[in-house]
């Protein structure tokens, strides 16, 4: 299959993850942007070399991921290409900090380990966070709940709008490279010396489709405000889910949970 | 009978040289199918994006009783809905349902009224089962159903199509040809598909080069020969009486 046939269809798949239904689906999108915002604040905020804090945040993603049905792997499988990016983040940190930590026989583990290591968790779960965010919840939902904190329609707009024209570039773009590589036979990708063109042509053809796209909107009325997906009002049940979810993130950044878990097993 | 669509003294360019229209006039009266062909490049498409106010030109152009002009475009828009050529840049939501009640919410239906109003069209047109379906996992001739549907959600007085059977295969096309049967409201459709304007219009207008070559009975213009062949066109396979 295509190479961008098959991004393509990823992207379409996360529309029909969020369309799924389970607690967390039904959950107010306002309430899952908060908590999810929340926990990023809350997960960055932690210092560098509390690592066994930081690891109790793992619990979130884990209770959300079984609640909302939603495989562990086909998240680690959508951010495959933004992972190592984030795990290299904090890789020269055991280069620039020697300050030795703990001893685990006669490994001295340093300071730099730790906060490598750190850095990556901190990197990992907020992207878990984030991922199960769009995973649970539409773009329609999510653009909506924008609107009701006041985001401006335009910028909401845009942000729909983008993620629409992403798909339709897609379609461009695979249907280009379809095209080239029939009459390119043998040859891996696009060659150096038609790149020019082919980004010429691209944008050419994503802006007459996009102007059709466009036009059939305004014939049906589109006037410059989306009709967002329709969210019911804050609950009880979304309340209470914030509240908690608020507590045990506060929880988990200002005391030492492992270090009283332990203290409760070895007194 | 009303006068539901007129042209009065139309003219378009694009590069403000040479005229894709000409002093274009015709009309159309309420509930008429009419069907518009000539060769590419003709002015179909151009006559059609004219009519909806996607273009503008020289002249005037009415629909109903509403001179084409920026404050009657909402009006007009909700009157006349467009069946695009191409489903896939019709259809822009992820499913049939949200393409559906985009147009009506847009007109400040709620989203009840909406939903059933996508209901009665979707059974009108025996596709409920597509309500929930994902736009890019229905078949193309589901995909041009959908499109109509659409459109026919936002109940328009008025219907153009654009080349509404190409890329279909025999079933969906003849399955299009009979919705088009079946709705009342006056139809403007562009198509090389002479063989389904003749099953679909009473009436053809020819073009040749933004003017009108011949307007009447689909079923004199599209007998003869001589005119079609002289505008680039043959007679529908099913007056060409070929024996294999």
């Amino acid at each position: 299959m295509n190479k961008l046939f098959h991004a393509q269809s990823e992207l379409r798949e996360m529309d029909a993850l969020a369309a799924e239904h389970s607690p967390i689906h039904a959950l107010h999108p306002l309430c899952k942007l908060f908590s999810t915002i929340l926990y990023i604040c809350v997960v960055v905020s932690f210092p560098k070399y509390n690592f066994s804090g930081l690891v109790m945040m793992v619990l979130y993603p884990i209770i959300v991921f079984q609640v909302s049905g939603i495989p562990v792997s086909l998240c680690f499988y959508k951010l495959r290409i933004v992972l190592p990016l984030v795990c290299a983040v904090g890789l020269a940190n055991p280069f620039l900090d020697h300050t030795p930590l703990l001893q685990l026989g006669t490994i001295t583990v340093t300071g730099g380990v730790v906060s490598m290591v750190t850095l990556m968790l901190k990197g990992l779960f907020s992207l878990m966070a984030s991922f199960l965010l769009i995973a649970t919840t539409s773009i329609d939902a999510l653009c909506a709940a924008l609107r009701r904190l006041h985001v401006p329609g335009i910028l909401t707009t845009l942000l729909l709008l983008t993620y629409r024209y992403i798909g339709v570039m897609l379609e461009e773009v695979s249907v280009m490279t379809e095209a080239y590589s029939l009459r390119a036979p043998g040859q891996k990708g696009i060659h150096i010396s038609a790149w020019g063109s082919f980004l010429g042509q691209l944008l050419m053809r994503s802006m007459d489709r996009a102007e059709e796209l466009y036009g059939s909107m305004v014939l049906r009325g589109f006037n410059g405000n989306f009709f967002y997906a329709d969210i019911s009002p804050f609950c009880l049940r979304d309340v209470l889910y914030l509240a908690i979810c608020g507590a045990a993130f506060l929880c988990a950044r200002f005391y030492d949970l492992p270090g009283l878990l332990g203290s409760l097993f070895v007194g | 009978m009303n006068i539901m669509i007129a042209f009065q003294n139309v003219s378009f360019s694009y590069d403000g040289t040479v005229p894709v229209v000409e002093d274009l006039s015709f009309s159309i009266s309420g509930g008429e199918s009419v069907g518009l062909i000539g060769a590419n490049g003709a002015g179909k498409s151009t006559i059609m994006k004219l009519m909806l106010g996607l273009l503008t030109g020289q002249g005037k152009i009415f629909v109903g009783d509403l001179e084409m002009n920026k404050q009657n475009l909402p009006k007009i828009r909700q009157t006349v809905g467009f069946v695009l050529q191409d489903s896939d840049n019709q259809m822009f939501m992820p499913t049939v349902y949200e393409d559906m009640i985009f147009g009506p919410r847009n007109y400040g239906l709620t989203k009840e009224q909406a939903e059933a109003r996508v209901d009665r069209v979707l059974n009108q047109l025996g596709l409920a089962e597509l309500k929930h379906r994902y736009n890019h996992k229905i078949s193309g001739g589901e995909k041009r159903m959908a499109a109509i549907a659409t459109i026919l959600a936002m109940e328009p007085e008025v219907i153009l199509m654009d080349e509404p059977s190409t890329a279909l295969d025999p079933v969906n096309r003849r399955t299009v040809i009979n919705t088009i049967h079946r709705l009342p409201q006056t139809k403007l459709i562009a198509s090389h598909d002479l063989d389904m304007i003749l099953d679909t219009c009473q009436r053809v207008i020819l073009l040749s080069h933004g003017k009108i070559v011949a307007d009447g009975s689909a079923d004199t213009i599209l007998r003869d020969r001589a005119l079609l062949e002289a505008n680039r066109m043959e007679l529908p396979f099913c007056l060409q009486g070929r024996h294999m």
